[in-house]
């Protein structure tokens, strides 16, 4: 009996004081180490900015395991009002229509200013429905740049502030590096899908998928496998016989980076995030930074390379009061100050246009020679079609299958075509169940 | 034969006693286990929004799926590659120990160690010795003129997940082992030995015999534990890869459900998983105890 009684008062004091206590609202993130400490950072400098809203961030492991936590909290109505997924769970989270409240919606029912020109529009194209509608807030973007070893270039009998253009010039240069004896290899990659495979097809304007690279709907097909991915990857394969190119593994391909500062590979393509982990390896010597090469005889003027990283999806199933919180929020990470301390401390994409101007104004990028490579990268030109970004369901295990067959190639099993038929062909049987799964 | 039987005054006491033990089977075995054989047949959208149910449609698709059928062949071969090489150096060592007097106690604590390393951790020791960048082993294969290369040569990949997976049960079977070895009765050994036979033969047909159930035992329980419990060491060393070369089925159900969300298909995975279990364990004990002697 006495318990009882117990048990009610403690439940009636806990009620109350979260009456009266700052609304919570749960934010589970993917970001470890330094990236981790600044984004918790921001939250606490949000909650201190006023009283009536906390933030309280959630690290949850990798970008896959976050998603599959959210997804397992939503099943058990625990989930957190914020969660940062990855580029390429989008499709996944765009398809969950009762799951995610749309970020456009959100700020219109709260009020808050919400302007989609403000952000750079490649990062916005990509997580946007077809009628241009905000879906998710960008949050945290990159895009692939490539790196070079100054010093190994200088040793070749190279021009250290010259960096390979074409891919022409990318052979040639692991050529002489090679011989010269200056480096073991001349190039290594990481992510090879999203690099190799989606960039590549984006930047000389050929599709990597149907209907606009699956923005158009759940029945795209795959149609990577094209004369122009066919003969990238051939060449690939060529060059790790003749010793130039060495693959740096599977998925984010971790020893790519590794490759790169030991000094053992002359060059490395990587995310734009990647740049403080370069330079606060590169000990001995100089890194320079340039922009993707491409085949100077399949494009004269190549496209702006696409996106990768991750957004905040705001989910279903909260009250009122969160979401007021979650707007207010959201305004707070767009504002100029917070994107660019965060973009020049981390190296991902300024989201919006104000943050790239602020950074401009404050000299950042006179005083960080390289460092808004990326940046030129995803704005060059006028996008097209295929330069927009890719948005297929299961993605995830897509590029997974990618992979394999890339593997498949390198090891001798396949030539590069039979290699991209096969993960093609793996990879629309995926889209067909996501399709049947999501109708 | 005697069987001891011991009589409950309260009726409701044994219950209650068997309580604890068979509420954990059901929350932790039974019910999950149901809960797979359901959704198995249901193709269910991650966050679980609308579900269909869709038959057998699953359990056709693995069928046909030359992924799945190589995931089955490939984890034969691993189940026999850890079973062979877990038990013949578990019981090497086990028979090097039972020679021991002085020592022995100090090799048993050591050869027992690994087996108190978390699976996980195991895999990132052997990612460690087996990295093709920085790893100590590639580095000194190398100079032998042997190039490992476990990132791209998918045997190279089997052979690294059957090393680590081996190395954490060899300290189990070890233990087993050398508990029968001692209890192998002198008398027998010394007769044998009076009679002329040398050491190695004395092994081969006294204490081999006798060690069978032992050898039984332990060949349940390293199946087992090859097809299902090692999933942290392929996760922390190969992920499956290179091109699905260490993707074992119990890997399978990890990727497909947890990474790739298709909750229907891997249950039905799960499914199949569990019978083909239960259809080894069968077999196991219905013919090959035959041979055993006790």
């Amino acid at each position: 009996m006495f318990k009882k009684i117990g048990l009610a008062a403690a439940a009636l004091a806990l009620s109350a004081s979260t009456s009266f206590a700052a609304t919570e609202i749960a934010w589970w993130h993917a970001m470890g180490g330094e990236l981790g400490k600044k984004l918790e950072e921001i939250a606490q400098k949000f909650n201190e900015s006023q009283s009536d809203y906390k933030v309280v961030p959630v690290y949850k492991g990798s970008y896959p395991e976050t998603l599959t936590a959210a997804i397992a909290a939503f099943r058990a109505n625990q989930q957190p009002a914020i969660v940062q997924v990855f580029e390429v769970g989008t499709g996944t989270m765009m398809a969950a229509k009762g799951a995610v409240y749309p970020v456009y919606k959100l700020m219109k029912d709260e009020g808050e200013s919400f302007d989609p020109k403000g952000f750079l529009a490649p990062v916005v194209g990509y997580y946007s429905d077809t009628q241009g509608n905000i879906l998710s807030l960008p949050f945290n973007s990159s895009t692939p740049i490539l790196y070079y070893n100054k010093d190994v270039f200088k040793k070749a009998g190279l021009d250290p502030e010259v960096a390979p253009k074409t891919w022409k010039e990318v052979e040639e240069f692991s050529k002489k590096i090679v011989t010269s004896g200056a480096a073991k290899c001349g190039f290594t990659s990481a992510w090879i899908t999203w690099i190799q495979t989606e960039n590549l097809s984006a930047l000389h304007d050929k599709p990597f998928g149907t209907l606009q690279n699956g923005f158009g709907g759940v029945k795209s097909e795959f149609t990577f496998n094209g004369p122009l991915q066919a003969k990238h990857w051939a060449n690939l394969k060529k060059w790790q016989d003749e010793g130039l190119f060495k693959y740096g593994g599977p998925v984010g391909g971790d020893n790519a980076a590794n490759m790169f500062y030991a000094q053992e590979c002359a060059m490395t393509m990587n995310s734009s995030a990647g740049r403080a982990g370069v330079i606060n390896n590169a000990k001995d010597f100089k890194p320079g930074f340039a922009p993707l090469p491409y085949y100077d005889d399949e494009i004269k003027e190549p496209k702006n390379s696409i996106i990768g990283g991750a957004t905040l999806w705001v989910l279903n199933g909260k009250d009122k009061a969160t979401y007021k919180g979650v707007a207010k929020f959201f305004t707070y990470l767009s504002k100029p100050e917070v994107q660019a301390d965060w973009h020049q401390y981390t190296g991902y994409l300024p989201i919006t246009n104000a943050a790239y101007e602020l950074g401009k104004t404050q000299g950042y990028y006179d005083k960080n020679p390289g460092s808004d490579i990326a940046i030129k990268q995803i704005m060059r030109g006028t996008p097209s079609e295929n330069s927009k970004g890719v948005r297929f369901g299961n993605l995830t295990q897509v590029r997974n299958i990618v992979d394999e067959e890339f593997q498949a190639l390198l090891a001798g099993k396949k030539d590069a075509k039979a290699a991209l038929d096969a993960a093609v062909k793996r990879g629309n049987g995926l889209l067909r169940e996501f399709e049947a799964a999501n109708n | 034969m005697e069987t001891k039987r011991t009589t409950f005054n309260n009726r409701l006491l044994p219950y209650l006693l068997l309580a604890p033990q068979l509420i954990i089977t059901l929350i932790f075995f039974i019910w999950p286990a149901a809960q797979a054989f359901k959704s198995s047949f249901e193709r269910e959208d991650p966050f679980g929004m609308s579900t269909v149910f869709v038959g057998i449609q699953h359990y056709q698709r693995l069928l046909e799926d030359p992924n799945y059928i190589d995931a089955l062949l490939r984890t034969m071969v691993f189940a026999v590659c850890v079973t062979s090489l877990a038990m013949i150096l578990g019981l090497a060592f086990a028979a090097a120990v039972d020679r021991l007097t002085r020592t022995s106690r100090i090799y048993t604590t050591l050869l027992v160690w690994p087996y108190a390393v978390a699976p996980v951790v195991a895999g990132v020791l052997w990612w460690f010795v087996f990295n093709t960048s920085t790893g100590l082993l590639p580095f000194f294969l190398q100079k032998i003129g042997f190039k490992w290369d476990h990132d791209l040569n998918g045997t190279h990949a089997m052979i690294l997940i059957s090393i680590a997976a081996a190395w954490k049960q060899i300290s189990y079977n070890f233990l087993f082992f050398l508990a029968g070895l001692q209890s192998v009765p002198h008398s027998l050994m010394e007769a044998a030995a009076i009679d002329g036979s040398g050491p190695v033969k004395r092994f081969f047909t006294i204490s081999l015999p006798l060690l069978s159930p032992t050898t039984f035992f332990l060949f349940i329980i390293n199946v087992n534990y090859a097809m299902f419990d090692t999933f942290p060491i392929v996760d922390a060393t190969t992920a499956g890869g290179p091109a699905q070369a260490t993707t074992t089925l119990v890997y399978k159900v990890y990727q497909d459900g947890f990474v790739g969300l298709n909750l229907g298909s891997s249950s039905a995975q799960s499914v199949m998983l569990m019978m083909i279990v239960m259809v080894l364990t069968f077999v196991q004990f219905r013919y090959v105890e035959r041979r055993v002697q006790y």
